[in-house]
C-alpha cells in the first residue's frame, strides 16, 4: 500500500478494500464490523445501523442531486439488510459562499426521499468551512432501521440461490461522467438514484426467501458479485448476454471505454434468492422496472471468483474494478 | 489508435468546423479538422477518435460485410441441419 | 437493407457469426500441417482477443503473439520522468490522455505527482487544451502527446489551431511513434537462441485505426519483402475472426498479400488530409527509445524546426532528466512486447506486478498484454 492516500482508494473497488482492511478494520476490529454487510446488525438482530458520506460532484445531475442521494444511500443500506429505515442523523459540511437557494433545493430533495422511506431526521450537525477548503458541500447520513426480515447475509449464499438484478445497470456512473466538466456530452442519461425500501418491503410481504441483497454502488455490479463470491466462498457464473444495459449507458461505455458492470448505481440492487422463489421475485421486481432479470447462477467451478459466460462459448473472469475510473484511449 | 467508435452525424457547424455526432443516444461534438471540406454530410456514419472525426464509414462496404456474415450463417445452419439429420439416421434407437 | 448505427456494433459482435468463423478457421487450419503465429500489433486487438476469449476458439495450430501496440506500454521511463518534471513546475499545467496518468516513472506516476500538488489533467480530446489555456492565461499548458499514427493528426490539429489562433501558452512534448518501423524491428531482431515464443512472426493483423489514417499502403513492404501476409483488421470480435480466417486462407492458398478486412473504413491510401497535417508539423526523429525494445530507428516524431518555440522538450531542456534508466530487473516487458514471452511466464505477473501496482508498462495500460491477461485471461 502507498504511503499517502490516493484517489483510487476511494473507488469502492480493490484499493478501497485494501485501505479499509489494512487501516480501519485493523484498528476497529470486532465481529460485527468484520461481517462487512451493507449495514451492521445490532442488538441481537433487532436493528440495522449504517453510515454513508456523500461527496458527489456535480451536486445536481440528471435524475437526482446530492440531497436525494444522501437519503437514498443510507436508507438503501438499511433496506439491503431487510430493515425499515426509521431514524436518520445528518452532518453537513458547507463551503463558505454556497448559495442558500441551492441548499434549500438539496434539503427539499432530502425531505421528499425521507417521506418515501417513512423515515425522519432526529439529529444533525452543520459546519461551514472557509472558501476553497472543501468542494461546495459534503453530507454524511447515519441511519437506524428496524429489521423486518432477519438472516440476510452476504456470507450465506449457496448453490441453492439464483442471482438477480433489479434493473438495467450503470446509469448513475454514466450520468455522473457525462455531467462532469471536461467531457462535454449531451445525452438522455439519467441517474437511477431511488429508494429501494418500497421494493424490499414488497418482496418481504410476498414471502420471498431472500438470502442476500446488496445495492451496487461504487464498483458497480462487478464489485457486488465479487464481494459475494469471496464472503460466501462460492463461484458466481454470469450469463453475459442477460445483463441489462440501456442503449445510452452502452453508448457511454463505448465512447469512454468503460464496462457497465464497473459503473456505480444508486437505485439498483443485486439479489440472491432461493431458486424456487426466483420467478416470484422477478415478477415483483418487474412491477418497478421491466428490465429486472436473472443474471447468474452459483456454482463451485472457481470459488471466490466471478465468471462471465459468453453466448458463443468463451469464458472470462469478471474482477473487482480497480484504479481510478479513467477512460481508455488507446 | 484503438478506441475509435462509429457514430452518426446529426448536425454540422461550418463556422467552427465541428460536427455533432450521436452514439446511441449520447451526443457529442467532434472536430472536422481532419476531413476535407464538404466530405461529411448529415446522416453520414463516421469513426470518432478523441474528439475528432477520423473517417467516413463506407455504408456499402459495411452492408456487404453484414451480407457476407448472413450468408456464412446460412451455410453453417444448412451444414448443422445436414449433420443433425445424418446423426439421426445413424442413431441406433431410431425405429424403422 | 438500410444501415443503422446499431448494425455497426451488434452485427460485428454477433455470437453466432463468431461461432461460424470459428468453424471456418478450423476447417481451413486443418488443410495445413504447420503452425501459424499471428502477431496483432494493435493494443485494441489484444484487448478484443482477451475480452472476447478468442484464444479459446482457435484450433491447435493457430497462435497469437501480442505485439507492442500500446503507446502507453512502450513509453520509456525516461520520458515519463520528463512528464513528471514538467508537471512539478509551478507554472505548468500538464495535460495528457487517459492511461498515461498511471504509468510509473522513477519518482512515481503523474497520478503521484498530482497527489503531491502538481496540476495534471487528463482530457478526452487534445482540443480541450485550448479551453484550459484560455481559463489559465498565466499558466503554461503542456500537452504530453502520445500515440501512434491514429492520434498524431489530432496533436497536429491542435498545433494547427494554436498557430492559427495565436495562442501563446500551449506547448507540446511529443512522444508520437510510428508502427511500420517497429514491425520491421521485431522481424529483424529475431534471436535464434531464445526458445520461448521464438519470435516466429508468420503474419500480421494490421492495426485498425492507424491504417485509417495512414492507409494500408504502409504494410506493402511486409508482404513483398518480408514475406509476411498482412490483413488489416477491425477491432470488433467478428472483424478479428474474419481477419484471422483471411490470414489462414492465405497460407492455405500459398498467397502472401497485403489485404484489407476492415474495408468499411480503411483504404489503401488512407486519410490524405490527416497525413498532410502530420507532415506539416512533424519530422521523423532518428531515434526513439521503446521501453523493452531499445532504440528503434526512425520510429519517433518530433516537431519541425520552425515550430521549436512550441517544443516543451527544448524550452525546458535544463530541468528535464537526461540519464538512461534500466527497467526493473524482474520485468520482462521487453520480451513480451517482442512476442518472445507470455505474460504468464513473468515471475512477478499478478503478484508484485498487477493493475493496481504496475511494475512494467504492459500492466499499466488496459491494452497492455499483461493487463489484458490479468483481467481477462486465466480461466483454468
Amino acid at each position: 500500500m502507498n504511503k499517502t492516500v490516493t484517489l483510487a482508494q476511494g473507488n469502492g473497488g480493490e484499493e478501497n478494500n485494501e485501505l479499509i482492511t489494512k487501516v480501519f478494520y485493523k484498528a476497529f476490529k470486532n465481529e460485527i464490523l468484520e461481517k462487512s454487510e451493507d449495514a451492521a446488525v445490532i442488538e441481537d438482530g433487532k436493528f440495522a445501523f449504517s453510515t454513508d458520506s456523500f461527496t458527489v460532484s456535480p451536486i445536481f445531475f440528471p435524475g437526482s442531486d446530492i440531497g436525494k442521494l444522501s437519503i437514498c444511500g443510507t436508507c438503501n443500506d438499511l433496506a439491503m439488510m431487510g430493515a425499515k429505515p426509521k431514524y436518520l442523523t445528518v452532518g453537513i459540511i458547507i463551503e463558505e459562499g454556497f448559495s442558500i437557494k441551492n441548499l434549500e433545493k438539496i434539503v427539499r430533495s432530502m425531505k421528499k426521499e425521507l417521506e418515501i422511506n417513512g423515515a425522519i431526521i432526529v439529529s444533525g450537525d452543520t459546519k461551514v468551512m472557509p472558501k476553497g477548503t472543501i468542494d461546495k458541500i459534503l453530507i454524511n447520513t447515519t441511519g437506524i432501521g428496524e429489521i423486518l426480515y432477519s438472516g440476510i447475509s452476504s456470507n450465506s449464499i449457496t448453490e441453492d440461490d439464483t442471482i438477480l438484478v433489479s434493473r438495467d445497470i450503470g446509469c448513475h456512473g454514466a450520468t455522473i461522467f457525462a455531467s462532469r466538466e471536461g467531457i462535454e456530452l449531451d445525452s438522455e442519461l439519467k441517474s437511477d438514484c431511488a429508494s429501494l425500501f418500497p421494493i424490499v418491503k414488497k418482496l418481504i410481504d410476498a414471502g420471498v426467501n431472500i438470502t442476500a441483497l446488496r445495492d451496487a454502488t461504487r464498483g458497480g455490479v462487478a464489485a457486488v458479485l465479487n464481494e459475494w463470491a469471496k464472503q460466501s466462498d462460492i463461484c458466481i457464473e454470469v450469463d453475459e448476454e442477460s445483463i441489462p444495459v440501456s442503449q445510452e449507458v452502452y453508448g457511454m461505455c463505448e465512447m469512454l471505454g468503460f464496462e457497465a458492470t464497473a459503473l456505480a448505481n444508486e437505485g439498483t440492487f443485486c439479489l440472491a434468492i432461493k431458486k424456487e422463489d426466483g420467478q416470484k421475485a422477478i415478477e415483483i421486481l418487474k412491477e418497478f422496472n421491466l428490465d429486472a432479470t436473472t443474471i447468474a447462477k452459483v456454482t463451485s467451478k472457481h470459488p471466490q471468483k466471478v465468471i462471465l459466460n459468453s453466448s458463443y462459448g468463451t469464458q472470462r473472469f469478471l474482477d473487482t474494478p480497480s484504479g481510478e475510473l479513467l477512460p481508455r484511449i488507446c | 489508435m484503438c478506441l475509435s467508435i462509429p457514430s452518426k452525424v446529426i448536425k454540422i457547424d461550418k463556422e467552427i468546423n465541428v460536427a455533432t455526432v450521436d452514439t446511441m443516444g449520447v451526443k457529442r461534438d467532434a472536430s472536422l479538422d481532419l476531413m476535407e471540406e464538404g466530405d461529411i454530410k448529415i446522416g453520414d456514419y463516421v469513426l470518432l477518435h478523441i474528439g475528432f472525426i477520423m473517417n467516413k464509414i463506407d455504408e456499402r462496404d459495411a452492408l456487404d460485410s453484414i451480407e457476407t456474415y448472413k450468408e456464412i450463417l446460412a451455410i453453417m445452419d444448412e451444414e448443422d441441419r445436414k449433420n443433425a439429420i445424418l446423426e439421426d439416421d445413424e442413431c441406433p434407437n431410431r425405429g424403422d | 437493407m438500410e444501415l443503422k448505427l446499431n448494425n455497426l456494433y451488434d452485427d460485428f459482435r454477433d455470437g453466432q457469426t463468431i461461432q461460424a468463423y470459428q468453424k471456418l478457421i478450423e476447417q481451413e487450419a486443418k488443410k495445413i500441417s504447420r503452425d501459424i503465429n499471428i502477431m496483432e500489433v494493435c493494443g485494441g486487438h489484444t484487448h478484443t482477443i482477451m475480452k472476447f476469449g478468442l484464444p479459446q476458439l482457435m484450433p491447435k495450430n493457430i497462435h497469437f503473439i501480442h505485439g507492442p501496440g500500446c503507446p502507453v506500454c512502450i513509453m520509456p521511463k525516461e520520458r515519463i520522468d520528463h512528464a513528471y518534471a514538467l508537471a512539478m513546475q509551478e507554472e505548468v499545467i500538464l495535460v495528457t490522455l487517459g492511461d498515461m496518468i498511471k504509468v510509473p516513472g522513477s519518482n512515481g506516476s503523474l497520478q503521484n505527482a498530482r497527489a503531491k500538488g502538481a496540476d495534471v489533467r487528463f482530457v478526452y480530446s487534445p482540443m480541450e487544451c485550448i479551453k484550459i489555456a484560455k481559463e489559465n492565461p498565466d499558466k503554461k499548458i503542456i500537452f504530453f502527446a502520445i500515440g501512434f499514427e491514429t492520434t498524431t493528426p489530432m496533436t497536429a490539429a491542435l498545433l494547427n489551431a494554436v498557430v492559427k489562433k495565436n495562442i501563446t501558452n500551449i506547448y507540446f512534448h511529443i512522444n508520437h511513434v510510428t508502427v511500420p518501423e517497429v514491425m520491421k524491428e521485431l522481424i529483424d531482431s529475431r534471436d535464434e537462441h531464445i526458445d520461448s515464443y521464438n519470435n516466429r512472426i508468420d503474419a500480421f493483423l494490421g492495426p485498425s485505426h492507424v491504417s485509417v489514417i495512414s492507409g494500408a499502403k504502409i504494410y506493402e513492404i511486409f508482404a513483398k519483402e518480408y514475406k509476411r501476409p498482412v490483413v488489416v483488421t477491425g477491432f470488433e470480435p467478428v472483424d478479428m475472426m474474419e481477419g484471422i480466417y483471411k490470414i489462414v486462407k492465405q497460407f492455405v492458398e500459398g498467397r502472401c498479400e497485403n489485404e484489407i478486412q476492415y474495408n468499411r473504413v480503411v483504404t489503401y491510401d488512407g486519410n490524405i488530409k490527416a497525413q498532410e497535417l502530420i507532415n506539416k508539423y512533424f519530422d521523423k526523429a532518428s531515434l526513439f527509445k521503446w521501453r523493452g525494445l531499445g532504440n528503434v530507428p526512425n520510429s519517433g516524431l518530433k516537431l519541425k524546426d520552425e515550430f521549436t518555440k512550441y517544443d516543451a522538450e527544448i524550452i525546458y531542456e535544463k530541468i528535464l532528466p537526461k540519464h538512461e534508466i534500466e527497467d526493473h530487473k524482474l520485468c520482462i516487458c521487453g520480451d513480451i512486447l517482442r512476442g518472445m514471452a507470455h505474460p504468464t511466464e513473468c515471475t512477478i505477473f499478478g503478484t508484485a506486478c498487477k493493475p493496481s501496482s504496475p511494475v512494467g508498462s504492459c500492466m499499466v495500460s488496459s491494452e497492455g498484454a499483461c493487463a489484458a491477461y490479468f483481467k481477462y485471461g486465466n480461466i483454468i
